[in-house]
């Protein structure tokens, strides 16, 4: 390894350097999450809405893992989302309630529902995937319904309380704790996602989306690459319910709605798919649009929501990232202009 | 010696349509075979049948003398039969860096440990990376190795389509038409490429252009509405009535 890596640097290294530019953190990465830490001193009094916002940009980037990345489409990723929402919550009422293990169960019941799942839907073409998944969404909210005995059905999920974090630190009114925690998780969730898209996985991944049928002719064992990100993704959303449920203590019967997994579907779109980064974008300006919308009129926001939703997906292809990466390159070929 | 490559009693129907009938074909180790035909005859659906995209109504495929019916398309890659496409079937987005090293991470998958294939970074896949730029130099690309795909030169993306196809280091190569829609001037870099292959590939060639045909097969077949009308050595080909008549109809 070393020898090579010798032998390697003596020659015209030139396209080993591009690959390697592609897979280090940039810049406005890292300042992205700077920036989060920063939020927990700029706005102690924000920090529930700024922890529901990073859990759903989790969420969000879960479902670009499938959606921008693997290509598939789905209405019911909400799904997960909810059993890791109530996996955590049961445990914690039934007396298991220390939160990082609460955690890791719910991404495991999540994933094994995500994996089981994944078999019925890789077989069919978008709109077999897509009555597949809003079947299954519907199916489990009805089933969280009905068995009220056990999940509180409309009235949530009540009771639930959560360990001291490292047995140190408490889940206060404030949402601090949970601040942390969320960022913290989501940071180390996102540093393996991100080390997983820049890895020979990821490639395959992507090269898989740009083209199925070279992807076969190459070799890449399609249906094994798709139950995989898929079963992981389903992971992924499953953290983000435990997550929520986590930090507020309660689960409501909507982490398995329809709604959330449209919204989340919209947020993604308006944020960027197959950037790593929309889906958390997405989310954040989804949400506080909303909350500004909903505080000028209540009845009325989903109009301009609406009308957002419309003149993004025809005028800002890609997204606000996608936007911001064009505009990117017309100021980097302006600033070139100018030099000469 | 031993059929590389063998279909036996071949058929294919699409609902009523035959379109492969009772197929025997065998390629000899090293064969430069193409296989001519009009269009409809069958030729494309006969390589998606060995590659494994459509699955024969009967009769079996045998690479390097063992039975392959079954198999998926990645298993049948895996054990050296690759392929390149009519049409332009790459990765638009992707460099031609990217697409071949992407390819040859694939065909060491099985060398490379969980952690190295899901959560090393690409560019440390210092190896693979090489290699693809080698193979990339011998085909020309190096140059246009960080040009996106979609952006490349017509001929260049049918160069691309070889590089993709000689990573997985074919026993058996299928060449649909690698020649198709290049301009004549273009045209001579992808032939001499076809020229320098090793002889340890074998090659199963679908072409129109009777030049190239002539030129470089030693065994020909002429495929007829899924059926084989004859095969031969070209200058028994060229020259057999019932050719003619196929290509140029009665009363020549």
């Amino acid at each position: 390894m070393n020898a090579s890596r010798r032998e390697i640097s003596n020659r015209d290294t030139g396209y080993l350097k591009s690959m390697q530019d592609r897979d280090r953190w940039k810049p406005a990465e890292i300042l992205f999450w700077i920036a989060l830490l920063c939020l927990f001193f700029a706005f102690p009094t924000k920090l529930v809405f700024a922890s529901q916002i990073l859990i759903t940009g989790l969420f969000a980037l879960s479902l670009d893992l499938i959606l921008g990345f693997g290509g598939i489409v789905t209405l019911g990723h909400a799904a997960f989302f909810g059993l890791g929402a109530y996996t955590a919550g049961l445990l914690a009422t039934h007396g298991w309630q220390e939160p990082l293990t609460g955690l890791l169960a719910a991404g495991l019941v999540a994933g094994a529902a995500g994996y089981l799942s994944s078999f019925l839907l890789l077989r069919g073409g978008d709109l077999t995937r897509l009555m597949i998944t809003l079947g299954i969404g519907l199916l489990l909210y009805e089933i969280a319904n009905s068995a009220s005995d056990f999940t509180g059905g409309v009235d949530g999920l009540q009771g639930i309380e959560i360990d001291k974090l490292f047995g140190a630190f408490s889940f206060d009114l404030y949402g601090r704790t949970s601040y942390l925690y969320v960022l913290g998780v989501s940071f180390v969730l996102f540093a393996v996602t991100r080390s997983m898209m820049h890895s020979p996985y990821g490639l395959a991944l992507r090269s898989f989306r740009d083209n199925s049928t070279r992807a076969l002719a190459i070799g890449i064992p399609v249906k094994a690459i798709l139950t995989n990100i898929y079963t992981y993704s389903a992971v992924l959303a499953g953290f983000a319910g435990a997550l929520l449920t986590q930090s507020t203590q309660f689960v409501s019967l909507d982490v398995l709605s329809f709604e959330r997994s449209a919204e989340l579907l919209i947020m993604l779109i308006i944020g960027g798919t197959a950037t790593m980064y929309g889906g958390f974008v997405g989310a954040a300006v989804f949400m506080l649009v909303q909350d500004r919308l909903s505080n000028i009129n209540p009845q009325y926001w989903n109009f301009w929501l609406g009308l957002l939703l419309v003149v993004m997906t025809l005028y800002l292809r890609g997204g606000i990232l996608g936007g911001l990466g064009r505009l990117a390159q017309v100021l980097a070929r302006r600033r070139k202009k100018d030099i000469a | 010696m031993s059929a590389v490559l063998e279909t036996r009693g071949l058929w294919k129907s699409f609902g009523g349509l035959m379109v492969t009938k009772g197929l025997n074909l065998s390629i000899a180790p090293g064969a430069r075979h193409a296989l001519i035909g009009p269009n409809g005859a069958g030729k494309t659906t006969l390589i998606n049948q060995i590659t494994g995209v459509l699955r024969p109504s009967e009769g079996s495929i045998w690479l390097g003398g063992a039975n392959i019916t079954h198999l998926p398309p990645d298993e049948r890659v895996r054990r050296g039969l690759s392929r390149t496409f009519q049409i332009n079937t790459l990765f638009p987005h992707l460099t031609p860096l990217e697409s071949v090293t992407n390819a040859i991470c694939v065909r060491k998958h099985r060398q490379m440990n969980l952690l190295k294939r899901r959560f090393t970074r690409l560019s440390r896949r210092i190896s693979e990376i090489d290699e693809a730029y080698a193979l990339l130099e011998q085909l020309n690309l190096a140059r246009d190795c960080f040009v996106v795909t979609h952006k490349l030169a017509y001929g260049k993306q049918r160069l691309l389509e070889m590089a993709l196809a000689l990573v997985a280091r074919p026993k058996m190569l299928l060449l649909d038409e690698p020649a198709a829609g290049v301009p004549e001037g273009e045209s001579d870099e992808l032939f001499a490429v076809l020229a320098e292959l090793p002889r340890d590939i074998s090659i199963l060639l679908i072409e129109h252009d009777m030049n190239l045909v002539f030129n470089f097969a030693d065994r020909i077949t002429v495929l007829v509405n899924g059926e084989e009308l004859v095969t031969g050595p070209p200058s028994e080909i060229a020259v057999d009535p019932r050719v003619r008549e196929v290509y140029l109809g009665k009363g020549h």
